[in-house]
């Protein structure tokens, strides 16, 4: 267990860290990171390369096989169970399938970003009459969605129901976000703006973002540092201005010439809804 | 070649069958012994002349006012101790459930099992409610009438034990089965087991979890009734007193209240699961 | 639009119902914590870790046991032929009179409940088992006819029309196409209602139809602790078998071959 390089107060990263799935495959092998507090980085590649595996381990939702890690400067896995809950109220995870209750109404659906810092009675006063509305209110106006704000949840089409997942992140304050594909239903336009407002939120509070994306020309277009993986392996960690088209054609082989176009191959995040009312 | 052909003809489920057939022939016999079946009995001459009187004295229903008073007084007295004893389920299966449901566990998050203690305290919790409905709730009235006396306190314990375990069990299987994903997310970014069941696990749950209870109410209702053979008071005991005077009339204006009851009873039901839906 | 007036409203609604039933009750709740009921429940536990065990009680327990499994066994056993029965016309096999008819007789069979069948059982057949499972049968009929009657109205009707299209007559397209299609809900409603009907079997001695049921009322009026406890153990054991065995068939008839 050697020390991560360049480890300090605030730094997220991992070294060596291996995560299997369960039935004893590698989901990431080998993968070396670093992030400075308040970095900004894109991680691409193809459809199951791991890029939610990346995320979620880096949240420590998910415990790795080997490796040491480090979160916002301290091993997650050497804290006990206590502790281990309370350094995840300082990071915030993103899925890629927005996770709202369909019967919920959107302001609690986004107060439930000041969820950690609520006691439970707060939690409960909410649900009830949510005093707090005017911060779900700013939230949702960042992305345009404020006339919403009493609508419920499964009233929504899809990309509103992805903007009011991030407006939940605008209410939050958490230090570390990690976002598995959180445009993948917005137009360009809308995807572009959706991640303007996430990367100037991110600097105002000198939070680390990692965000992971399809659209290779979003990346591109926004990010200053993208990291490639695939099948597991981190392919590339580049500045912006380092990575070819040889970099992205060895990362994506053929399917290069889909991901710089429009639809994802995934398809669009869904709402799973239990049964219709 | 030849004697293979034959085989196959010979139908490969003949043996299970019969095999099936002389199993259900052999337990059929002892089952008609030990239950003396006699059909004969029924037109024997005392029995036909005992049952000719009873059905006889149903005939005309007793309807004077204060028996009607009576009955329609016990008859709200079964309605009032179905509605506490199902209240008093609910006090018992919700915390139970909560405790006991996996979806809430904060040291799964990361490893997908359980830590040791937590597990523990889950399967007792289980086992406590499985061993709270194996008992039927007419037991358990007969034990509370002799411990506190004849009256609706012992029935309303005898029901609120009873279906908080079987509302127990159905609570955390319906948690288990409704989408888990917004629960598990705001546990992994730091919020608390209660918040994550009121902003995510309940709002995806509720109509099913109402339903369900709704339907246990009404279940509640008839064994209202039936506990008051044993003196757990209401309808039940009224009709128990009046059968033992063999006072046919009586009975059968209950029955008759009895039935209309449990129309009623699934009628408002059926309206509230549709309109909770 | 802060408050979501619905969900507050149903609320309050449901809390002022509940405050009114508790009101109507005779609010004798201190007696359930009294000094006497904690003694009294202190006997039962005390008779609880100490169940009788003599052999000859024993051996009418475990004559009981056989006796209410049997109760449930036959008495599910004719329900089942019996529902299947009543859910032809019930399912509008028919015409509208029958089908209106025969739901009215399931409904009334399914509505007195099976303690009430049983009084009047005893009443016509005398104390013993036998009136238990005439109990049984006549409750369980009205529950299953009206499921089957479900099932067949559910069926998809073109194995049945298509056989009745070349000319086949009604009773055997029933055997060949609908019977076939419902046969593994009807087992499984059937397994399902003698899990019911086990413990409903154990009930009904307290009436005095045989069982399980007439020991516990017998012992429990005398207030014989250790051998009622025995009683309850051999319910719960009884019943927890059922259960196994039924969920076991279930299982077995609708796993893929």
């Amino acid at each position: 267990m050697h020390s991560t390089p360049g480890a300090g107060a605030g730094t997220t990263a991992c070294s060596g860290v291996r995560v299997t799935y369960a039935a004893g495959a590698d989901a990431l092998s080998d993968v070396t990171l670093t992030f400075a507090p308040g970095e900004q980085v894109a991680v691409i590649g193809p459809s199951g390369a791991g890029k939610t595996t990346l995320l979620a381990t880096l949240a420590c939702a998910m415990r790795p096989a080997a490796g040491s890690m480090q979160v916002l400067g301290i091993d997650p896995w050497t804290l006990p169970g206590a502790e281990l809950h309370a350094l995840r109220r300082r990071l915030f995870l993103a899925p890629q399938a927005p996770p709202l209750p369909p019967r919920q109404r959107v302001v609690h659906a986004v107060l439930a970003g000041c969820l950690p810092q609520w006691t439970i009675w707060r939690a409960l006063r909410s649900l009830i009459y949510p005093r707090d509305a005017e911060i779900a209110r700013e939230a949702l106006a960042r992305f345009h969605l404020e006339d919403k704000l009493f609508l419920r949840c499964d009233r929504l089409s899809g990309g509103e129901r992805q903007r009011v997942a991030l407006a939940r992140l605008i209410a939050s304050n958490a230090d570390l976000l990690l976002l598995d594909e959180p445009v993948s239903s917005l137009d360009p336009a809308l995807a572009l703006n959706a991640l303007e407002v996430l990367q100037d939120e991110a600097s105002t509070r000198g939070a680390t973002l990692v965000v992971s994306l399809h659209a290779v020309d979003l990346a591109l277009a926004r990010f200053s540092r993208l990291v490639g993986v695939k099948a597991g392996r981190v392919m590339f960690d580049l500045p912006r201005a380092e990575v070819t088209d040889q970099c992205l054609t060895e990362l994506y082989g053929t399917e290069l010439g889909a991901s710089m176009q429009a639809p994802p191959d995934e398809p669009a995040a869904v709402l799973k809804l239990n049964r219709c009312t | 070649m030849h004697l293979a052909v034959v085989h196959d003809l010979r139908d490969p489920a003949w043996h299970g069958r019969v095999t099936a057939a002389v199993v259900f022939i052999v337990l059929l016999a002892p089952a008609f012994y030990l239950t003396e079946f006699n059909p004969a009995i029924l037109w024997g001459d005392t029995s036909l002349r005992a049952l000719r009187q009873f059905l006889g004295s149903f005939f005309p229903p007793a309807a004077s006012p204060e028996f009607l008073q009576l009955v329609l007084a016990a008859t709200w007295k079964t309605v009032a101790i179905a509605t506490v004893g199902t209240a008093v389920a609910i006090a018992i299966a919700l915390p139970a459930a909560l405790m006991a449901t996996r979806i809430l566990s904060i040291s799964r998050i990361a490893t997908g099992r359980m830590a040791l203690l937590p597990a523990i305290v889950r399967t007792g919790i289980r086992w406590l409610l499985i061993f709270l409905r194996s008992i039927p709730e007419i037991v358990w009235a007969m034990i509370f009438v002799r411990a506190v006396g004849l009256g609706d306190t012992a029935g309303v314990m005898a029901i609120g034990i009873t279906y908080g375990g079987m509302l127990g069990k159905v609570y955390i299987e319906i948690l288990e089965s409704a989408e888990q994903q917004s629960a598990t997310v705001l546990l992994q970014n730091g919020a608390g087991r209660l918040q994550a069941f009121w902003y995510a696990a309940l709002p995806v749950s509720l109509p099913e979890l109402t339903s369900y209870t709704i339907y246990r109410w009404e279940c509640a209702i008839r064994a209202s009734v039936v506990m008051g053979f044993v003196g757990a008071g209401g309808l039940g005991q009224q009709m128990e007193l009046s059968m033992k005077m063999l006072a046919g009339g009586e009975v059968l204006t209950m029955l008759l209240v009895f039935v209309a009851l449990v129309w009623a009873a699934d009628l408002v039901s059926a309206f509230l699961r549709r309109v909770l839906a | 639009m802060r408050l979501a007036w619905g969900a507050v409203a149903g609320a309050v609604t449901a809390l002022a119902f509940l405050v009114v039933c508790v009101a109507s009750l005779s609010g004798d709740w201190a007696s359930f914590f009294s000094r006497t009921a904690a003694e009294k429940m202190g006997e039962f536990v005390v008779g609880f870790v100490r169940p009788a065990a003599d052999a000859a009680f024993l051996r009418k327990l475990g004559y009981a046991t056989l006796e209410t499994l049997a109760i449930s066994w036959l008495g599910t056993l004719i329900a089942t032929v019996g529902g299947l029965l009543m859910a032809l016309p019930a399912a509008g096999r028919w015409g509208r009179v029958a089908r209106s008819l025969s739901r009215l007789v399931l409904n009334v069979l399914r509505a007195i409940p099976e303690l009430v069948w049983a009084v009047m059982a005893v009443i016509a057949a005398g104390l013993g088992p036998f009136a238990g499972t005439l109990a049984l049968a006549f409750h369980t009929t009205g529950v299953l006819g009206r499921l089957y009657a479900e099932s067949l109205e559910n069926v998809a009707p073109e194995p049945h029309a298509s056989l009745r299209n070349h000319g086949v007559g009604a009773v055997p397209a029933f055997w060949y196409a609908t019977f076939p299609q419902v046969l593994p809900q009807l087992m499984s409603y059937a397994l399902y209602r003698w899990e019911i009907n086990v413990r409903a079997a154990a009930i009904l001695g307290v009436v005095g139809a045989g069982g399980l049921g007439q020991m516990l009322h017998f012992h429990l009026s005398l207030f014989q602790t250790s051998e009622t406890a025995s009683v309850l153990i051999a319910m719960i054991v009884l019943v927890s078998l059922v259960d196994a065995l039924s969920n076991v068939l279930r299982a077995r008839m609708t796993a893929p071959r």
